[in-house]
């Protein structure tokens, strides 16, 4: 079972193009659509290009058993295992609602700024196919169960993608629709192989897109099908808008066609299309009645909670959205925004962050460029995910503990960093211990130090007293190199100048 | 059976009683034009064949056209002749499934475990070889 969304994209900083929020382009299978950004290169003088990008989502919903069957939603089962009768097309066989699928389609609806229409309708869509045997697809095609939404996300600008500004995004609806099956074309033995399964995956995007100057009409569009990752989204999108561009500007037309994104060559193909525009004959579904949803003030006295979806009860289920707990971060731990979108952008980042915070006496702003920066830096380069990362969230706090009580230096933390990546099962106080990196905490001896260090170097403590700016810093290293750099050099800096004045 | 299903697409206009007009017969003279046998053959994957079964479909058209005699004006459409009823919500649980055996024993061919379609079956020139 699927749930497919429809997005529009939100309009360029860039000065908003003329006309854009009535000019929805409606239709059987068309979507929002706002432009995306102008073109790079205006040329010849003309008049700049405005993109405009909409995109069809399919994403399964996470539920035991499909929406309108109790066979079993599962990845990889053997062909055709998980196939009811009604999954089969068998004549007689009645589509029967999954509960669970509507309570993830308003979360979802809610979680994205939409209208939960209270209402919402099922219909048939028509084509035949291999893999659908009914020859229809239900899907919810006049009166979707969520509409109208939006979606907040950052984007990295500036010189060194540091800063994160944000865009909105908004979303057309979002529609309870079947999955079809899965075909594997057999060339060589001129065949379809059909299994109805239909778990086939978990995220499949399309891509509406046509190109038109600012204040005028929109453009004709064209949809690339199938695109299975973000980058080779973006990869297609840029693409094809550049080829509607030039073909634009070299006097061509574009067709309302369907294309596939070819991954090798990197550019989008026509998809065999012969009959034009699909004429999908909606129709109700007319073994479904309307869905119908209450909240607090229309939930009907005495009905069985089983059989009514309450929205506001929904509502309170719904998670920290990401958005909040964002802005909590920057206000609780005094982060930058663009930190905030790390934490959250890297699976399970956010909870070993917290965990070490709940461990460690370190300030937070330590803790927050230790994770960003040195544990997720290890992490990316040897491409792991933060469940298996060798070093755990206790084992982090506790190494700053040590710092933060100064027991260590900074540069001994990273050494003990990088031994603690290995996985050797010791502590952080273990490794200080064993690789004596401990910080000299006698003052006396650091004293004596610096004295006989001053003595053994008339010259420089000379330089020193003459004002040679970098002498100190010569002192300061011959000291630490006689501690074993096992001394902080704010401290030898300190004693020295206190030695040097009294001499 | 298919040319019934054809009349449901072919609404009829709301507010009272009128000539049933459309794209494909704007004369109102009850004719069905050969582009539209040809589209609606692609569609519905039916072979009208012949100049009966085209006038078998006409006569069908004119006789779904006498619902025009009744009144609407002012009445809402239902969605469906179910709309008052509850629509039921089933538990999240695995019940079915587990009978690719059984299902298989319907296919025509069959390799391995799956279903085997010929070539093309994705295709409309397939339908209309």
């Amino acid at each position: 079972c699927a749930l497919a969304w429809v997005y529009g994209v939100s309009r360029h900083r860039r000065g908003a193009p003329t006309g854009s929020t009535s000019n929805w382009i409606r239709g059987q299978s068309s979507l929002a659509q706002q432009p995306l950004h102008t073109a790079r290169k205006p040329r010849k003088g003309e008049h700049k290009w405005a993109a405009v990008v909409g995109l069809e989502i399919h994403a399964q919903i996470s539920s035991n058993s499909k929406l309108f069957s109790g066979s079993q939603v599962c990845f990889a089962a053997p062909p055709n295992s998980l196939v009811s009768f009604f999954d089969a097309s068998l004549p007689g066989t009645l589509p029967v609602l999954n509960r669970r699928c509507v309570e993830a389609a308003v979360m979802t609806g809610l979680a994205l700024n939409c209208h939960i229409n209270k209402k919402s309708l099922f219909d048939r869509k028509h084509y035949f196919y291999a893999d659908l045997p009914a020859g229809y697809q239900i899907t919810q095609q006049r009166l979707p169960i969520a509409v109208n939404g939006s979606l907040t996300y950052g984007i990295c600008v500036g010189k060194r993608q540091s800063q994160v500004t944000t865009r909105t995004v908004r979303v057309k609806q979002i529609q309870l629709e079947q999955d079809s099956g899965k075909s594997l074309h057999d060339d060589l033995r001129s065949q379809t192989l059909v299994d109805l399964n239909r778990a086939e995956g978990q995220l499949r995007v399309d891509a509406n897109v046509s190109v038109h100057h600012p204040g005028e009409p929109l453009g004709v569009r064209t949809e690339v099908k199938n695109l299975n990752s973000i980058r080779f989204l973006a990869k297609a999108i840029d693409y094809e808008i550049q080829r509607q561009i030039k073909e634009l500007e070299n006097g061509g037309e574009i067709l309302n066609e369907t294309r596939s994104f070819d991954y090798k060559l990197g550019c989008t193909v026509p998809m065999r299309d012969k009959e034009g525009k699909q004429d999908y004959r909606f129709m109700p579904e007319p073994n479904l009645p309307p869905l119908l949803l209450y909240d607090a003030t229309s939930l009907p006295a005495g009905a069985d909670s089983q059989q009514v979806i309450n929205i506001d009860q929904i509502r309170e289920r719904l998670p920290e959205l990401p958005s909040v707990t964002r802005e909590r971060l920057v206000q609780q731990y005094e982060m930058l925004p663009e930190h905030s979108f790390t934490l959250l952008n890297e699976v399970g980042l956010l909870e070993f962050f917290q965990n070490v915070i709940k461990e460690t006496r370190a300030e937070p702003k330590k803790v927050t460029s230790w994770v960003l920066n040195t544990f997720l830096g290890y992490l990316k380069q040897q491409n792991l995910a933060v469940r298996e990362s060798p070093v755990t969230a206790s084992a982090l706090a506790e190494l700053l503990d040590l710092l933060d009580s100064k027991a260590i230096s900074s540069s001994a933390a990273k050494q003990v960093f990088e031994e603690l990546w290995k996985h050797e099962g010791k502590t952080p106080t273990q490794i200080v211990s064993e690789k004596k990196l401990e910080l000299m905490q006698d003052q006396e001896a650091l004293e004596q130090l610096c004295h006989s260090v001053m003595q053994g170097h008339p010259q420089v403590v000379m330089d020193v007293k003459k004002g040679n700016p970098r002498a100190i810093n010569r002192l300061i290293g011959l000291v630490r190199k006689a501690t074993l750099s096992r001394a902080d050099p704010a401290v030898i800096k300190a004693i020295l100048e206190k030695q040097l004045s009294c001499h | 059976m298919w040319a019934r299903a054809v009349w449901l697409g072919l609404r009829a206009p709301l507010g009272g009683r009128r000539g049933f007009t459309s794209k494909a017969d704007p004369q109102g003279s009850g004719r069905v034009t050969a582009e539209v046998i040809e589209h609606l053959e692609r569609l519905a994957l039916v072979d009208f064949g012949s100049r009966e079964a085209v006038a078998r479909l006409e006569k069908a058209i004119a006789f779904a056209d006498r619902l025009h005699a009744v009144h609407t004006d002012g009445v809402e459409p239902m969605e469906s002749v179910l709309e008052d009823r509850c629509l039921y919500l089933r538990s999240d649980n695995v019940v079915e499934g587990n009978c690719a055996e059984e299902l298989l024993q319907n296919s025509h061919r069959v390799v391995e475990e799956y279903f085997v379609a010929p070539p093309g079956m994705c295709c409309p020139e397939w339908f209309n070889r």
